[in-house]
């Protein structure tokens, strides 16, 4: 657990590929997540009668209703999303990175 | 319903979106009901189940990893279900029904709210809390800076989260379960307190897991069977829900708009940073991610865990609008018979109706010990924080410097687990008769202020200094309990003055600023040498916290 092997690990240019892809996925998805959030805070907080209106004529379904149902929905795929790609590629990556900081060790 | 529109405008948004998320403190004194059989002999059997649980857990509980973290060794699914369990408490069921109940679509609102902090959890924290941390989320923040002053400090605000949640669960536990299983106040608390003593004493991390995870199947399945049969009832459209309900709610076609609860976009904001923020700095929450084997399991129990939770959220809003018909329009729950009138049992009671007019006693029994174990699956994990911190962070490295031996930390956070207990059964004996929300509210403003962003500067922010964190985690903890205490819910509510000096009732908007700005203000002023090597050292820590490398691993069994 030496300070040297991180030293290695953050001299390996696959370290600096890691960090940039998986940072700019995350706060990308972070983003999306917060904008989409906070955007329906505001309809609430400034235009509610919005979200009181049905979707199509005589439905009693509400854009509100669907929208929610739409975020609960998109906001748990877009971890499912994340869960995948970093459980596969980003891991596969980071294993690379240790592995090689190792046989420098040698 | 009335009540809980009362409720809503008097304590503030807050305190009932807490409140029904943290174990409902019902509102005054609530009176006793008939001994409900069913719903003790289900109890009974979950409590036997458990305790069997316990006994094999406690044999598995050899380290201060077994206790702490059940060994890191917990998989992703299991630990996705035991956060869910402890997230969804009893009044996440019985609060949310009655609020769908009473004012439609806000509930659907404040759920949204609840759950979409999970993502930013996920994306931003799960895998550094893994990488990083191995018992406590003090592990994370004293990782490079001062062990004695920042752990001191992180034991603190944890320990303060913690009594005030553990109150508002004694309260509402002992409340609870008067209503639910017909027992006296007072020994409902001892039955709470002295079996999360044994849970977590003897069975430690591994117990309360396994605690919570049947806790979070039954809650599942019970709410999920009430839902099923109820929505039966109109050939399973949601069109034919909304038409009745819509035509005898005294909303009327309002129920489907967003409601008085947030109109005022400060609260409405608050109240989302408050939600999102607080859970992402609640010690008992945070702790969950260090007991499974790594960060890709990490990453897998926050999309079982939030799946759970959107999927649980759903079936209370179809609960909460059968209710409205299925309860709202039967004279047999309520008082004197008339419809419209007061609840029996008052305002938070809707699910358990809903499940007594669909299933009948059975299922009323069973609802109701779900409830019941859900009140202690949500205690012993606050119990087992609270002691951690206490026996990990303050006893180990701070007193003893690192120097402890693992049987006298064990032994030391097994007596804080039981002075915890009996803290808990005192302050719930006391409280009995006060209004609890604001402590809720409270506990979430503190995590929210104090925890996060400290936890987060560290992870994120290479130059946060000790005396920055120290200055920015101390400024949050007490401009939360300020500006909760000068709230109307403090100072105009309990403490009897005219006008609140603060004129909302949500901390986190202006508490996580100020905390923030003072840790960035105190480390980059900070040019001792001590500061020096603390901003070099991220450097080691940001490569941990990516690759995993020199990470705590799963211990062997």
């Amino acid at each position: 657990m030496s300070s040297a092997m991180y030293e290695r690990m953050r001299a390996n240019p696959k370290f600096q590929e890691l960090v940039s892809r998986r940072g700019r996925f995350a706060w990308t998805l972070a983003f999306v997540v917060l904008t989409m959030f906070y955007g329906f805070v505001m309809v609430v907080a400034f235009n509610p009668a919005a979200l009181g209106q049905p979707v199509a004529e005589g439905s009693m379904l509400t854009v509100g209703v669907a929208v929610e149902l739409f975020m609960f929905i998109f906001f748990w795929s877009l971890t499912a999303v994340y869960v995948k790609r970093a459980n596969t590629e980003f891991d596969a990556l980071t294993q690379e990175i240790v592995k090689e900081a190792w046989k420098e060790n040698k | 319903m009335r009540r809980l529109t009362q409720l809503g405008t008097a304590l503030g948004l807050f305190a009932v979106a807490a409140m029904a998320f943290a174990g409902g403190p019902l509102e005054g004194v609530t009176e006793k009901q008939a001994t409900n059989w069913h719903a003790i002999i289900m109890f009974c059997l979950f409590v036997c189940m458990t305790m069997g649980i316990t006994y094999w857990a406690s044999s598995r509980t050899k380290s201060t990893a077994d206790f702490y973290t059940a060994g890191g060794g917990i998989t992703g699914f299991q630990n996705g279900l035991a956060i869910a369990g402890d997230y969804m408490s009893a009044a996440t069921l019985l609060g949310l029904t009655a609020m769908v109940y009473g004012q439609g679509y806000d509930g659907y609102i404040y759920m949204l709210a609840f759950f979409a902090g999970w993502p930013i959890i996920l994306f931003l924290m799960a895998e550094r809390l893994r990488n990083l941390g191995k018992f406590t989320f003090s592990d994370i923040t004293a990782y490079r800076l001062d062990q004695g002053k920042v752990r001191t400090m992180a034991a603190i605000s944890s320990l303060i989260v913690v009594c005030f949640y553990l109150i508002a669960q004694m309260v509402g536990a002992g409340q609870l379960i008067k209503l639910l299983f017909g027992l006296e106040y007072n020994v409902a608390i001892f039955a709470v307190g002295i079996l999360m003593m044994v849970y977590v004493t003897f069975g430690g991390m591994v117990a309360t897991t396994w605690v919570q995870i049947i806790k979070a199947c039954m809650l599942l399945a019970g709410g999920t069977l009430v839902m099923f049969l109820a929505f039966s009832q109109f050939g399973f459209s949601f069109q034919t829900l909304l038409e009745k309900a819509t035509a005898v709610h005294k909303l009327g076609p309002k129920l489907m708009y967003p409601g008085s609860l947030l109109a005022d976009p400060v609260t409405a904001i608050s109240l989302g940073l408050g939600l999102m923020f607080g859970t992402a700095g609640l010690p008992h929450i945070l702790m969950r991610f260090f007991t499974v084997t790594d960060a890709k399991e990490a990453r897998k129990s926050v999309l079982y865990a939030s799946g759970f939770v959107a999927y649980f959220f759903n079936v209370i809003f179809l609960m909460g609008l059968c209710g409205i018909l299925i309860v709202g329009q039967n004279p047999e729950f309520f008082e004197g018979g008339t419809v419209g009138g007061k609840l029996i049992g008052g305002g938070n009671m809707v699910a358990m109706h809903l499940a007594k007019a669909v299933g009948g006693d059975m299922l009323l029994g069973f609802l109701a010990a779900v409830a019941f174990a859900t009140i202690l699956a949500v205690v012993s994990g606050l119990a087992l924080a609270g002691a951690s911190a206490i026996s990990h962070d303050l006893y180990a490295r701070v007193i003893k410097k690192g120097q402890a031996s693992e049987a006298a930390e064990i032994r030391v956070s097994k007596i804080a687990t039981i002075c915890l207990g009996f803290v808990a059964i005192i302050l719930g004996i006391l409280f009995e008769k006060q209004n609890i929300a604001f402590m809720v509210g409270l506990a979430f403003g503190v995590a929210a202020a104090a925890n996060f962003p400290v936890l987060i500067l560290s992870m994120y922010w290479k130059g946060l200094t000790t005396r920055g964190a120290l200055v920015g985690g101390y400024g949050g903890l007490v401009s939360a309990v300020l500006f909760v205490v000068f709230s109307k819910s403090v100072w105009v509510d309990v403490l009897h003055n005219a006008a609140p000096l603060f004129p909302y009732t949500q901390p986190a908007l202006f508490a996580m600023p100020i905390a923030f700005l003072l840790a960035y203000i105190f480390s980059k002023t900070d040019s001792s040498v001590r500061a020096g090597q603390e901003i070099e050292a991220f450097e080691d820590q940001y490569v941990r916290a990516q690759t995993g490398y020199g990470a705590a691993s799963a211990s062997n069994h």
